[in-house]
């Protein structure tokens, strides 16, 4: 019984590391936070699903914006504005702090219909996103793993 | 005039309730999948019925405002609030916001206002033309709760309009409130026509504090 305390105890203090070094490298802000704070025993399954349905929407806006700035005669630059402020929108309700960034400078980049910058800007989303992905793949491993071993999640301030 | 005050007055020993229950349904609209999920677990857990729709059009059908038999006709479907995202294709929340202040049966629910961008004009556009509040995205568990209480301090007020002029044989002074004597739970314009701008006050002046 003591040997699984401390299993526990072990995942548990990985996780809270984990957490709050994607927090201090800049991955995740304080909405995330608020994210989990509407997660409960009831629901443990909530933030990876928003998390979830986030991701899949950064694969399809970027998808269709890359084909908008495809032929440099021909940029539809309204089309990756409403994009970009779609990303910019959702990146900001999950508490995806770099991909947010990137949203800014792609912003700036379609308002002067800079198409090497928009190009440039979706290639960093495309990377940001990806990064982010494996990065709460990992946090929700553990996430598991410390259910699995019959331990409650921690509840991680971040200051 | 707590709420307090009003649940006493509405129970008497033995009698049944007239005050009907608190939990609202709320029609949240937006067109983000992401932000839909987020405000349908911020109001679920404000112990709030929700109903999201992905467009002002779909909120227009739920309500029956197109014309057509709305799925929100049903009884125990009644709106009591709606939340809707500013900037959407289409009908945005600005367009859903008149289309619902001009419509006389649905001018009542309490419209609140979600936008990424803090645009003062904007806050101010939708304000004046009758939004009950204005919330930044990205939004949070305290802003759905500062809203709940908000509609909730609303309703009551309305219920203790009601009740007091249901319930005459109850002696209590209370301020004069602008009621006449409608027993009908949707309101008739005339004898709410006071409670819009005082709420209204009230928002701006939740909402500007903040800025201060």
């Amino acid at each position: 019984l003591h040997a699984m305390n401390t299993v526990v105890a072990q995942l548990q203090r990985r996780f809270q590391d984990y957490l709050v070094s994607l927090y201090q490298q800049g991955f995740l802000d304080n909405q995330f936070t608020e994210l989990r704070k509407l997660q409960d025993e009831g629901t443990p399954d909530f933030v990876a699903e928003v998390v979830s349905l986030f991701f899949d929407d950064c694969s399809k806006l970027i998808n269709s914006m890359s084909r908008s700035l495809e032929r440099p005669e021909n940029v539809d630059f309204k089309q990756v504005d409403s994009g970009v402020h779609q990303l910019k929108g959702s990146s900001s309700s999950v508490g995806a702090r770099r991909v947010k960034n990137v949203c800014i400078s792609f912003k700036e980049c379609c308002d002067v219909q800079n198409r090497e910058g928009c190009l440039r800007c979706l290639q960093q989303v495309d990377y940001e996103y990806k990064m982010l992905k494996t990065k709460l793949q990992d946090l929700f491993n553990l996430e598991q793993q410390i259910v699995q071993a019959g331990g409650a999640i921690p509840q991680v301030n971040i200051n | 005039m707590a709420v307090g005050e009003v649940m006493r007055m509405e129970v008497p020993t033995g009698g049944d309730l007239t005050v009907s229950s608190p939990d609202l349904h709320v029609l949240a609209v937006d067109d983000s999948i992401v932000d839909r999920k987020v405000i349908e677990r911020l109001l679920r857990i404000s112990s709030c019925k929700v109903t999201t729709v992905e467009s002002g059009t779909r909120a227009l059908q739920y309500l029956g405002l197109d014309g057509n038999t709305g799925a929100s006709d049903l009884k125990d479907l009644k709106v009591n609030l709606i939340v809707t995202d500013y900037s959407m294709p289409g009908l945005t929340g600005y367009d859903l916001l008149k289309k619902i202040k001009e419509s006389s049966t649905f001018r009542e629910i309490p419209v609140v206002i979600m936008s990424s961008e803090n645009i003062l004009t904007r806050i101010e556009q939708c304000l004046k033309e009758g939004a009950e509040d204005f919330l930044l995205k990205p939004v949070k568990l305290a802003d759905v709760k500062r809203i709940k209480q908000l509609i909730m301090r609303n309703e009551a007020e309305d219920h203790k309009t009601l009740s007091h002029s249901n319930k005459r044989k109850l002696g209590e002074d209370v301020d004069a409130s602008p009621s006449s004597s409608s027993s009908s739970s949707s309101h008739d314009d005339s004898s709410v026509k006071d409670f819009p701008s005082s709420k209204r006050m009230k928002s701006e002046s939740d909402i500007f504090s903040p800025f201060i």
